[in-house]
């Protein structure tokens, strides 16, 4: 059976940038009267020309979200459960040479962080870890994800990239989600910044979504880590890969998550910036092309960015996040895999969006099998 | 006028169903609900905590005039729709479930194949089967047959508001079935309901309508006396549709 990587083979990233930046006004305008939005309308959404639209995107992206989600707000933690990691990923804290401390939480280890969590409202779940397969491997998250079963309602993971058959039994015990960023699908770059490790396999990682669908996973999270590479052909490519997925894997559903390099940020300085304006302008192209799709946001970007996005198109949002292994009640010292920039406690921040006239949803999903 | 509605053992007074997604607080969604007169409120399972006798969402709909119809939101197939309607029949204490059987999470649209199964298995059960379909007359017989106590069959995708796409089917629905039929998902404007109780519907159920409007406890009083109006019209018979306008002076008058 045919994967993505065939589909992908058959587009040039070049070639695809320059359609991009020759995007026109008449292009976006277009794009913008348009029912049902194709690729070519994605394309002239993220273009350069689209900017003096900006406006106008929010207002349809608002409007469109509001349609299909309502007032309304997901929210969900991340749970960082291990450190460990034998990949060497130039942008990330758990790389293989950096000189930190490793720790690999133990169930009791779990058990706290579950609590705190629990106790902040929070009933849907991101467990997180690096790749080490040793000790993170399939049977520990197995284990991690019948521990917090009976805790949380909805339990997604962004871990290494799996087997079917180790998928379809995550599946078995209660996972709901899997994330899992290209980070780049520009190739050469890829392997540049992934240069040691299983993760430096650019093919494996890119085809893994297709082994999520034929494992009959619930939801699939997909991204770029924006500041590798360019953002719009990145971007293009995601969609892409989006709409390939759709149609193959249909009783699916999917989301977006919009990580980005910040400048002078004490990490890898980004390659291409993406600003503010050029994720709002994403983040509404995305809207504008599928109506239904969930747009995710973490505690990466500043407060104010995340009070006004919230009302642009986002799905769903995490707060108070801690982005290493026992930092909530374990071992709040520790270091972290990334700088989050909001730090605003949960009840602050749940606040501010009931202020907006958001409803907060903490439950919504249920197995029931 | 006497123009009770009754599905299985219960009598419904108000034609316009509700729903509970999309608000933007719980405490707005009561207003509405409350004002709408609603007597027959859906709530997705996957929403709420069963197990919580606090839960924000069931706390707002204790109320003497609303019933709970939960529905089976979030399920794929036939098997995990009667997991979820026997866990909800055991918390909630209601027979009654909205089958719901959408695996296509962006449309929303109904599985015709497993609705069919699930509703089977749900009747010998016991339960009250309210099922959520397309506007396709035969799978209206077919669940009849298995016992249903209605039909709700969508008159637009889920969500859309773009009215009663569907009509020509739901006609032949409402012309064919034994059982009360409930237009179901697409009505984005009263005049929609209006329309659809005006062909013959026995009732219809609106959110997001009322839940995203900027006023959703005005748009739900519009909807209530748009249901009401359009019931009132079908009952009074519409005058016929004319494709041309009548000469005051007949051609044929000489023949008199």
């Amino acid at each position: 059976m045919a994967t993505f990587e065939t589909h992908f083979n058959t587009f040039n990233w070049d070639d695809t940038l320059a359609s991009i930046n020759a995007k026109t006004k008449a292009d976006v305008e277009v794009a913008l009267a348009s029912n049902k939005r194709n690729l070519e309308d994605f394309k002239a959404l993220i273009s350069p020309a689209a900017k003096p639209f900006l406006e106008q995107m929010a207002q349809m992206s608002r409007e469109l979200t509001k349609k299909r989600f309502g007032n309304t707000i997901q929210m969900y933690a991340p749970l960082y459960l291990s450190n460990e990691c034998q990949n060497i990923c130039t942008y990330c804290g758990f790389s293989l040479t950096n000189k930190i401390p490793r720790r690999t939480l133990t169930d009791s280890e779990i058990l706290k962080e579950v609590k705190f969590l629990k106790n902040k409202g929070f009933d849907h779940v991101l467990l997180v870890t690096g790749e080490a397969n040793n000790t993170v491997g399939v049977n520990y998250l197995n284990n991690a994800i019948k521990l917090v079963k009976p805790h949380f309602s909805n339990i997604s993971i962004e871990v290494q990239p799996l087997e079917q058959n180790d998928y379809e039994l995550l599946i078995e015990n209660g996972l709901y989600a899997v994330l899992v960023y290209q980070e780049t699908y520009h190739k050469n770059e890829y392997k540049k910044h992934h240069p040691k490790g299983k993760k430096s396999n650019f093919e494996y990682r890119l085809d893994t979504p297709d082994r999520l669908g034929k494992a009959g996973i619930h939801k699939i999270g997909l991204g770029a880590l924006f500041g590798l590479e360019d953002w719009r052909a990145d971007s293009f490519f995601t969609a892409l890969h989006l709409k390939y997925l759709q149609k193959q894997y249909w009783k699916t559903k999917y989301s977006i998550s919009f990580p980005r390099l910040r400048p002078h940020s004490g990490g890898l300085e980004p390659k291409v910036e993406m600003t503010d304006a050029d994720l709002v302008q994403l983040i509404c192209a995305y809207r504008l092309l599928d109506e239904d799709l969930e747009l995710s946001m973490s505690t990466r970007e500043s407060e104010t960015f995340r009070d006004h996005i919230v009302q642009l198109g986002i799905t769903s949002i995490s707060s108070e996040s801690k982005t290493n292994p026992g930092g909530y009640a374990v071992e709040p010292q520790s270091l972290e895999q990334f700088e989050i920039s909001d730090e605003r406690s949960t009840e602050a921040f749940t606040k501010m969006l009931k202020n907006q006239g958001l409803e907060v949803v903490w439950k919504d999903w249920q197995h029931f099998n | 006028m006497n123009d009770k509605l009754q599905i299985a053992d219960k009598i419904f007074s108000s034609r316009l169903f509700t729903g509970t997604g999309k608000f933007s607080s719980s405490a707005l969604m009561k207003s509405a609900l409350l004002a709408s007169e609603s007597e027959l409120i859906t709530v997705a399972l996957k929403r709420v905590d069963v197990q919580d006798k606090d839960d924000d969402i069931l706390l707002h709909l204790n109320h003497s005039r609303i019933n709970l119809l939960p529905n089976t939101s979030g399920v794929r197939n036939a098997k995990e729709a009667v997991f979820a309607a026997e866990l909800s029949r055991e918390a909630l204490e209601t027979n009654w479930v909205k089958l719901e059987i959408h695996p296509d999470p962006r449309y929303l649209l109904p599985d015709p194949i497993e609705t069919l199964k699930a509703a089977e298995a749900l009747v010998k059960k016991g339960f009250v089967v309210m099922p959520y379909i397309h506007a396709d007359p035969v799978l209206c017989k077919r669940l009849e047959e298995v016992g249903v106590q209605c039909v709700m069959p969508l008159g637009a995708p889920i969500g859309s508001n773009k009215g009663l796409k569907t009509q020509d089917f739901l006609e032949i629905i409402i012309e064919q079935s034994n059982v009360p039929v409930i237009v179901d998902a697409g009505i984005g404007a009263p005049s929609h309901a209006a329309h659809a109780m005006e062909i013959g519907a026995d009732a219809v159920l609106v959110n997001t309508a009322i839940a995203v409007s900027q006023n959703p406890v005005a748009m739900a009083q519009a909807f209530k006396m748009a249901v009401q109006a359009g019931r009132m019209a079908y009952q009074a018979k519409l005058a016929p549709v004319k494709k041309q306008a009548e000469a005051s002076s007949p051609l044929t008058s000489f023949l008199n």
